[in-house]
């Protein structure tokens, strides 16, 4: 009893390569179908995802498995092995467990933390579950893969860290309004940038984006194509106050907002906080700005900075998260080879006995004994038998429970228990 | 004081602080609910103690500095605990449980057994005092510690360098809320322990200024910082950072004048 799973990434593949491998839902189902006769692969699971696609299998021989999803792939998508074998992947056991935990937890995804793939990874292996090709095995491994991308999500932080410039000023305008729903955008100049972050905030279900702009044409197509309304440069002060983000964007060679309008517009917002975000350089607002009690002003350098910190954080909550992936995929090893170990210890004691009774036969032919005589022989092989093998049975049930991921493929091995 | 329970009361809350903080640290969610926990039990035990007390001494545990400390702690506990529940910010026990464990360690080190009521104090009007005396005070804990929180926050968001506190803590506005809903039950709680405060007084010594001076003034300081504080809040004068400092300020005259209240 084996786990493995062959696959490409965007880590080991280009595009051009994953398009040619990948599969539509319907196609999924098909390659399940035709799969199914298959002696090696006694369960699978496929996932198809614009970042990867991998089968995952079950089977008494992995080399076989591999081999033979290999050449499933090559014909069902009529693509010659020879042009994508290079970027394979195939992981085995305990390797090919914790590859899943990985993926599912989405510590293998682009952007690590992301939250899509774990659904993709259910759908998948829903699929596969309702097309009745997984199995006991496979139904434990995906369900503890979901139970251990829980536990990482709700344990670490690994999702939680703003790494671009447009969510870090999400985040920062997070952390001084709580929820964003109802708040007033206010973008000075019509850039990319402060459109991309106005974009953010309106995800986040900002209420108002107003667009104030030296050519007042341009503030009118950023308000329209933003649902917002466009405002007149002149009257910035008044909407101003009426903003609690501010995105500052114009190519003024001068500061547009001076502390002494600055402190103006505080007081007639009754101290209530504002945000400002210059993304300008040079500069729209005077930095000194930022000392006005309930003015929080951030440039892009700032954001900047807290992208890198951001970067760190996530790289620690990282390695926790593969801590704990490891934990559990040796927990799930140990579980693995706690039901390789039955069948183990089955075929061992056939073994005995077979070669018990052969020989038995062999020597009883050639001489002749008393029926009191064949019992007493009888009685002392079994014996042997039984005494040799009480010490390795006795072995493999305790390493079988003790979960540490002991290998019984060592065991097959050494009583050469597959060959018969 | 029970010695058994009020002992098991400071050890469960010296775990509850323990693990409050380690969560504020770490972000995982079952130090949280230990922590949690801890607080549940411990609170408690705190209330096995209070009626333990008040059996033995067949009258409720007032009577000198260390019994209306254990007291008041438990207020402060039990407004915690309906701050989490309502509000769910997980980092405010770091900020609130060292107060509530600080008050528990000074009751069971200060001398308390024995002390006999005064009989001025079986008054209708003192009882009524104490009761608000400490609603308001637990209230103004919970400011103090959400004005620490806040001071905090705002340090990192104004640096423009955000560091530890900056995932660990709630948003500005958040903090700003509930303390002004702390400020709001609070300010009502001390005015009325004031009142009847001063209605015990005429009613026990015959006149409304025949007391200490230096017992009362932290007090009413604290209670024109409170409300001053509130008067700005809604008139929007001042929010933010200015609010939380004040915040802090009046919880410390708070405890300085509870200190100077009862323990002489």
């Amino acid at each position: 009893m084996g786990i493995f799973v062959v696959g490409i990434s965007y880590k080991t593949a280009p595009i051009e390569v994953r398009e040619r491998l990948a599969f539509s839902e319907k196609h999924l189902s098909a390659f399940l179908d035709r799969t199914t006769d298959s002696p090696f692969l006694e369960e699978k699971v496929i996932l198809s995802t614009c970042n990867r696609v991998e089968v995952y299998a079950q089977g008494r021989e992995a080399e076989d498995g591999v081999s033979e999803i290999k050449g499933f792939l090559s014909s069902y998508h009529q693509f010659p092995l020879e042009y994508f074998e290079k970027y394979l992947y195939v992981y085995q056991h305990g390797e090919a467990i914790k590859h899943l935990f990985r993926v599912s937890s989405s510590l293998d995804s682009m952007v690590v933390g992301e939250p899509q793939i774990l659904g993709q990874v259910k759908g998948a292996y829903f699929l596969a579950k309702e097309a009745g090709v997984t199995g006991l095995i496979l139904n434990q491994l995906f369900e503890k893969a979901f139970s251990v991308a829980k536990r990482v999500r709700t344990e670490t932080q690994l999702g939680e860290h703003a790494v671009s410039v447009s969510f870090a000023a999400v985040e920062l305008a997070k952390k001084i309004f709580h929820k964003l729903e109802g708040k007033s955008v206010l973008l000075i100049g019509a850039g990319e940038m402060s459109e991309l972050a106005a974009r953010h905030l309106l995800t986040q279900g900002v209420k108002a984006v107003v667009v104030a702009n030296r050519t007042y044409e341009r503030a009118v197509a950023l308000a329209e194509s933003l649902g917002g309304k466009a405002a007149d440069f002149s009257r910035l002060e008044e909407e101003l106050i009426h903003a609690d983000i501010v995105i500052s964007s114009t190519g003024a060679p001068h500061y547009i907002l001076t502390r002494q309008k600055a402190e103006g517009v505080i007081r007639a917002r009754k101290n209530r906080p504002i945000f400002l975000i210059d993304i300008a350089v040079p500069r729209d607002i005077d930095p000194q700005i930022n000392e006005i009690e309930n003015i929080y002003l951030y440039n892009i350098d700032d954001l900047h900075v807290i992208v890198q910190n951001n970067l760190q954080e996530r790289e620690r909550e990282a390695q926790k998260a593969e801590d704990l992936i490891q934990r559990e995929s040796w927990h799930f090893l140990g579980w693995l080879e706690a039901q390789n170990a039955v069948p183990t210890i089955k075929s061992l004691r056939e073994k005995a006995e077979r070669i018990r009774m052969q020989e038995m036969e062999k020597t009883l032919s050639r001489v002749s004994v008393s029926d009191k005589e064949r019992e007493a022989i009888n009685a002392m092989t079994a014996a042997i038998v039984n005494k040799l093998l009480h010490g390795p049975i006795s072995y493999i049930r305790e390493q079988a429970h003790a979960r540490n991921g002991f290998n019984m493929e060592t065991i097959r091995r050494l009583f050469d228990l597959d060959r018969s | 004081m029970n010695v058994i329970f009020s002992n098991l009361t400071l050890f469960i809350y010296f775990i509850a602080t323990l693990k409050h903080i380690l969560f504020l640290i770490h972000r995982r969610p079952l130090l949280f609910k230990i922590a949690m926990g801890a607080v549940a039990l411990g609170f408690l035990s705190h209330t096995v103690t209070l009626i333990l007390m008040t059996v033995q001494a067949h009258r409720l545990p007032f009577a000198n500095f260390s019994e209306s400390l254990a007291f008041s702690s438990w207020v402060v506990v039990l407004a915690y605990l309906l701050a989490e529940w309502r509000y769910r910010i997980s980092a405010l026990g770091s900020f609130v449980m060292p107060v509530a464990f600080f008050g528990i360690f000074l009751a069971l080190i200060l001398p308390g057994e024995g002390t006999p009521l005064i009989p001025v104090m079986a008054n209708f009007w003192f009882l009524i005092h104490l009761v608000f005396a400490f609603l308001g005070t637990a209230a103004f804990t919970l400011t103090f510690g959400v004005g620490v929180m806040y001071i905090l926050q705002e340090g990192q968001l104004k640096s423009r360098r955000p560091g530890v506190f900056y995932h660990r803590l709630p948003s500005l506005e958040m903090l700003d809320d509930l303390s002004h809903k702390a400020l709001s039950w609070g300010f009502p709680f001390l005015t009325l322990g004031l009142v009847a405060g001063f209605i015990w007084i005429r009613s026990a010594k015959g006149s409304f200024w025949d007391w200490d001076p230096h017992k009362t003034w932290p007090l009413l300081i604290a209670w024109a910082i409170y409300g001053i504080l509130l008067l700005g809040r809604l008139n929007g004068w001042w929010r933010g950072r200015k609010a939380a400092r004040g915040a802090v300020f009046g919880f410390v005259l708070v405890s300085l004048s509870y200190w100077l209240h009862t323990y002489s």
